[in-house]
């Protein structure tokens, strides 16, 4: 998930729709975000390398809408809806993860276990 | 054949002539020091009576006599010459051994008469005795007067005197110690200054008599008597003996004179105070009764001026010495030790048997030790007590303060003449208001064991500079709410006795470990020498401009 400056990012990513639950007045997903690029990385736990400054999910709800849809805890959100989440702000992603007019936010993660699963299958099943 | 004898006759009789007027001017010079030691040794023989007598009168009179009283306020006598000499806290601080000569001359002369006609009352001034441990200063005089009386306090001895002339200090250090067994305490300390300036006006008449003489002694071959000036000397042989008629040369040679006069003075100046003032030791002054200590930085001076300067501090830093207030933790042990009806084991006891009284300490480490509860709960009943009447008297005083009002000029018009307000000045003022907060004062100052500092006289005094100083409630009470410095309770009439104690001699450096103390009658200073550390300090330049920061956040947000 290390990037190199200047080059397009390429990972392998997984897309996930969930479906927001009203509660009252609020529309919430059931989950908690870190990271962004005006905060520290070097705190982040669940990232390998400690200078990536994207949004990770930090803790999700269980019984939620988030853990239903698959989302786990760990995952690097790619995009939101569309939006690039690689190099926004916290409150940037928090705001386009809390739109109130979107009922369904379409995202696209990526995570370690993802990326071998591709290496074995690749190496286990030679392409034909 | 015969000029020659007349020559040789008129030689010999100038000779004797100028030997005759050389001697003779050290003789009237001796005899003047002697007529002065006679006038001195005469006031100081005292009866032994007279001494106890004076005992007697100690006691503080306002004491007992408001014991019993109400609030009122009665005019009672404070004590008569009220030396309470017992304690450190009285003493008379006239001399100051670093002011110019011209004033320590007048001073002297002034003394002098007072000498005259003394009778018995005590003159101040302050004196440190320099004793060290192998060659006793002190003689037998002294010491006799010691054992005989406490309260003789204004016995001096010499300062070594700062004077200018580095020549003439280390010659007055050399005669004053002789002069010091021979003469009578109180005029040692004027002797190094007396000389000093002898020898000062010696030296600035040298050059003027080195141009002068010529003159007189124009025809003559003379052999130079024993003078003690080496100048002198060399004059008599180079210019006396030869008859030197150039007058240049000899005003060149006086000019040298003045010169090396003028080198000497200055290099006096740097090494007494330039040396002393740059820091280079740090002493801490320990007080023996209490515990109270303070740090100061000084140069590098000799332990005898290191004492005295430690003693001008020590009148100004330190808070007064209260014996009373030491007497508390014996009490409390004096009741655990009740039980056993006879000993209080912090107390050294001569008449007692070691097996006795290790049988006793043995008995008392058996018994459960409660002494420090009762210390505990005693001192607790004696803080509560003293803020309780802390309370009372601040309150009092401030109800006292209202009362009176300055009187302005332009109130006159306004003031009806029904209620014309009678006009005082700040002494009656002073009386008035002192009646209402007498009670509680005297309360408070008993609780805090300061009653015998303070007469009634001396707080209406105080009151009255209060007045007239428009000085609020609190600005009265600071000062008998915290002990003030010792410097405060002196009565400038009054002598302190201090002796310098120390293991080397007391005129070497100061140097690091170097233990001294300063002692008294019931108390001692001890001072201990510590270097200051060497600092080596280096310097760094930022640059404004590079104070630079980064968000350091690390915040989660649940969506």
């Amino acid at each position: 998930m290390s990037f190199v400056p200047g080059q397009p990012v390429t990972a392998v990513v997984q897309r996930i729709e969930i479906q927001k639950l009203r509660q009252g007045e609020n529309l919430i997903l059931g989950f908690s975000i870190g990271g962004g690029i005006d905060q520290d990385p070097g705190q982040n736990p669940f990232s390998e390398d400690k200078s990536d400054k994207g949004i990770y999910v930090t803790r999700i709800t269980p019984g939620g809408p988030a853990e239903v849809a698959g989302l786990r805890m760990g995952d690097k959100i790619m995009q939101v809806n569309g939006w690039d989440m690689t190099m926004v702000t916290h409150d940037q992603a928090r705001k386009k993860l809390t739109n109130k007019r979107e009922d369904v936010v379409r995202l696209l993660i990526t995570r370690r276990s993802l990326e071998e699963a591709v290496k074995q299958s690749k190496g286990s099943h030679p392409r034909q | 054949m015969s000029d020659i004898e007349s020559r040789d006759r008129r030689l010999e009789h100038k000779l004797e002539s100028t030997r005759a007027f050389i001697i003779r001017s050290k003789g009237s010079k001796i005899d003047s020091l002697r007529s002065k030691v006679d006038l001195l040794r005469l006031p100081l023989v005292l009866s032994t009576k007279s001494i106890s007598n004076r005992k007697s009168q100690l006691g503080v009179i306002w004491e007992k006599g408001g014991g019993s009283g109400t609030g009122v306020a009665r005019k009672l006598r404070p004590p008569p010459a009220f030396d309470m000499d017992n304690e450190s806290t009285y003493s008379g601080y006239s001399y100051k051994s670093s002011h110019s000569r011209t004033s320590r001359k007048n001073r002297d002369r002034r003394d002098r008469h007072r000498l005259k006609n003394r009778d018995g009352s005590i003159r101040g001034d302050k004196s440190v005795m320099i004793q060290a441990p192998g060659e006793p200063l002190l003689d037998p005089e002294s010491t006799v007067v010691d054992d005989r009386d406490d309260n003789w306090g204004e016995t001096t001895t010499v300062v070594t005197g700062t004077s200018v002339d580095s020549i003439s200090n280390e010659d007055l250090t050399r005669i004053s110690k002789d002069l010091e067994d021979s003469l009578p305490l109180d005029c040692r300390r004027y002797i190094s200054p007396v000389l000093g300036a002898i020898l000062g006006l010696i030296s600035v008449i040298t050059p003027l008599a080195f141009l002068a003489l010529p003159q007189l002694l124009w025809r003559d071959t003379l052999d130079p008597c024993g003078t003690p000036s080496s100048y002198w000397l060399f004059y008599g042989v180079r210019v006396l003996e030869p008859q030197e008629t150039d007058y240049r040369g000899i005003v060149g040679y006086a000019a040298s004179l003045v010169d090396a006069l003028l080198f000497i003075q200055y290099l006096a100046l740097v090494l007494l105070e330039v040396r002393h003032l740059q820091p280079a030791f740090c002493l801490k002054v320990v007080r023996t009764a209490d515990g109270v200590s303070r740090f100061y930085n000084v140069g590098h001076l000799s332990i005898q001026r290191a004492g005295v300067w430690v003693l001008d501090q020590y009148y100004r830093d330190f808070p007064v010495y209260n014996p009373a207030l030491i007497n508390l933790p014996k009490s409390i042990l004096t009741k655990k030790m009740s039980s056993f009806k006879v000993y209080n084991l912090e107390e050294e006891n001569t008449n007692n048997s070691t097996g006795q009284s290790r049988a006793m300490i043995a008995a008392a480490a058996r018994r459960r030790d409660n002494s420090h509860n009762e210390y505990y709960y005693e001192e607790a009943e004696v803080e509560r007590r003293i803020r309780k009447r802390r309370a009372r008297l601040v309150v009092a005083v401030e109800e006292a303060f209202t009362h009176i009002k300055r009187h302005q000029d332009e109130d006159t018009a306004t003031s009806s003449p029904k209620h014309p307000r009678e006009l005082m000045d700040p002494r009656e003022a002073a009386q008035a208001i002192f009646a209402p907060m007498a009670r509680a004062m005297q309360k408070y100052l008993r609780a805090t064991r300061q009653q015998s500092y303070h007469t009634m006289e001396s707080i209406i005094n105080y009151l009255q500079f209060c007045i007239t100083h428009n000085m609020t409630p609190k600005a009265f009470l600071e000062r008998y709410l915290s002990p003030g410095p010792t410097l405060q309770y002196l009565d400038n009439n009054r002598g302190r006795r201090w002796t310098l104690v120390s293991e080397e001699p007391v005129t070497t450096a100061l140097r690091q470990g170097q233990v001294f103390s300063l002692k008294r009658l019931d108390f001692a200073l001890v001072v201990k020498v510590m270097p200051l550390p060497f600092l080596d300090l280096a310097e760094e330049f930022i640059d404004p401009k590079s104070h630079k920061f980064v968000m350091k956040l690390q915040s989660e947000t649940s969506v």
